[in-house]
């Protein structure tokens, strides 16, 4: 089939999808946006975490299928140019990138959480990102780097 | 994963004939179990039939108090409803109790209700699991079963159903309609799910061309002061090992309505009826709280690995009624 959708405020396309293929993959290997990782491809790590018309989803668990005619936002689609939305600026300055893999998909997060909530207490932002692991970090430094981006919006 | 068709579905007729007439058909959800259970091979679908655009997403009040779900509301909303989250507290918890945010935003009523189970050896294709393969055997009887049933298992198969949902709607009296080729049917959605016996592959009541297009919830004043509450082994993001739907009146120190179900124990949400009559008309004690527990879990059997289950769900359920009663919304 081919899936018409709007990645990143685009209207993009991508022919000879198998309607099986996850979004995940249709991001990844059909559109060239490596931003959303795979992992685990089960819903369990949220490195593929992208929002599906405005909400976070895991595109791994998301059929090809499903998303035509719909919007999607990869963590490419966060920056303003080259300016970084604060939650990625944030991430940088508080050190919260070890590996990097887990990155992207706690961006989306964070960033979802801080649009829904600007200044979250911290078992919101345990709450927010559960669905994300990480294996370096330890988490302290991503939740430093929440704090930071709340801050940041706040200012 | 093998190649399969796929429809979007239109309309519910639509949905329900393609799935009555295309063989090996299934109905896709928000795909968040299917997808994943297609990708390890377990699930072997030759047509999906998606039905995350049918006009199932409504919340409405229905005349008499209750309240009817579209079994397209997806997890995330239900939770985040006024209604659900004044009426029926338990019902939001429950939900917001499971899976993760990204998850909740996608799953729907529907795909919750007969998601499958989580047990390692019905993924894992080099075990034996009869509810894979009917006749294979059950590798998680002699083998890892912490996290599997102590309440109506057999010896077929000990899994647990998974839906934290279920255990709340469970609690709840609620009412599942069916849709297919034939008509429509109303089943309780404590009949929806069924117990292994020898047959372990047979989960539910439904038939494989029968789509859930809504759950009803009656009028329950009860369930304004109710509460879920899940043991699991790390604070958030996991299944439960034991968990507790609980609705509760007291008057005057009499407990005057209660429900009560259990999750994480057996291969249905678990309505504790036992428990419940030991608590109606008594007095809201914890002295009697112990004893209706004891009186649902006298019928517990467990293994090695999860014997401590059923110490585990009395004093969860204990536990649960307690704080109904001190936050005083139970009065
Ligand atoms: C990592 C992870 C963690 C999770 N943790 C939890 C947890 O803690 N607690 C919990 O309760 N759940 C948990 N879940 C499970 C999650 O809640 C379910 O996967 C989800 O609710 C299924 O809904 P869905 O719409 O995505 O269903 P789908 O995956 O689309 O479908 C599931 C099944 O339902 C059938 N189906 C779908 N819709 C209908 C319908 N309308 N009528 C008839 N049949 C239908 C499908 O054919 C399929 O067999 C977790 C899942 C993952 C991946
Ligand atoms: S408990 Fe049930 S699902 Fe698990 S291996 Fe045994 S038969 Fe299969
Ligand atoms: S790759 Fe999607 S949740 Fe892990
Ligand atoms: S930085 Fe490596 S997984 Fe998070």
């Amino acid at each position: 089939m081919r899936v018409n959708v709007t990645v990143n405020g685009e209207a993009r396309s991508a022919d000879d999808v198998w309607e099986g293929e996850s979004l995940l993959y249709v991001l990844r290997e059909r559109l060239g946006l490596p931003g959303a990782k795979n992992a685990c491809e089960q819903g369990e790590c949220g490195s593929c975490t992208v929002y599906l018309d405005d909400v976070p989803v895991c595109a791994c668990l998301v059929a090809a299928g499903q998303v035509q005619d719909r919007e999607v936002r990869t963590v490419e689609g966060l920056a303003d140019g080259e300016t970084l939305d604060p939650v990625q600026e944030a991430f940088v300055q508080a050190g919260a990138v070890q590996c990097g893999f887990c990155t992207p998909g706690l961006v989306v997060a964070a960033h979802d959480l801080l649009r829904r909530s600007p200044s979250p207490d911290d078992p919101e932002i345990r709450e927010a990102l559960a669905g994300n692991l990480c294996r370096c970090t330890g988490y302290e430094k991503i939740l430093d780097a929440v704090r930071l981006a709340a801050a940041k919006r706040g200012a | 994963m093998r190649p399969f068709g796929y429809v979007s579905a239109p309309d519910v007729a639509t949905a329900v004939r393609v799935v009555s007439t295309e063989p090996n058909a299934k109905f896709l959800g928000g795909g968040t179990n299917l997808v994943d259970l297609m990708r390890e091979g377990v699930e072997r679908p030759d047509t999906l039939v998606d039905v995350t655009g049918l006009p199932l997403t409504a919340i409405e009040e229905l005349p008499g108090g209750g309240v009817r779900i579209g079994a397209l509301v997806r997890n995330a909303r239900l939770a985040a409803d006024p209604l659900i989250r004044s009426r029926y507290p338990v019902l939001s918890r429950a939900l917001l109790s499971g899976a993760s945010a990204q998850l909740r935003n996608v799953a729907t009523v529907g795909g919750n209700l007969v998601q499958r189970t989580r047990c390692p050896y019905f993924y894992d294709h080099a075990s034996a699991c009869n509810k894979r393969e009917p006749g294979a055997g059950c590798d998680a009887i002699g083998g890892v079963n912490r996290n599997h049933a102590v309440l109506g298992a057999s010896e077929h198969c000990i899994a647990t159903h998974p839906s934290d949902m279920a255990v709340a709607l469970a609690a709840l009296d609620a009412v599942v309609e069916l849709e297919s080729v034939r008509g429509t049917r109303r089943v309780p959605l404590l009949d929806l799910h069924r117990l292994p016996g020898e047959t372990p592959h047979v989960e539910t009541v439904l038939t494989a061309d029968e789509l859930i297009t809504a759950v009803e919830l009656p009028h329950l004043p009860v369930a304004a002061a109710s509460h879920y509450r899940k043991v699991r082994d790390r604070a958030s993001y996991a299944f439960a090992l034991v968990s507790v739907a609980a609705a509760l009146h007291v008057r005057e120190g009499v407990v005057t309505d209660v429900r009560l179900a259990l999750g994480g124990v057996a291969a249905k949400p678990w309505r504790a009826h036992q428990a419940e009559r030991v608590l109606l008309g008594a007095e809201a004690t914890e002295e009697v709280f112990l004893r209706a527990a004891d009186a649902e879990l006298a019928a517990a059997t467990g293994l090695p690995d999860n014997t401590f289950k059923i110490e585990l769900a009395r004093r969860t359920i204990v536990a649960t009624l307690q704080e109904l009663l001190t936050d005083g919304s139970a009065a």
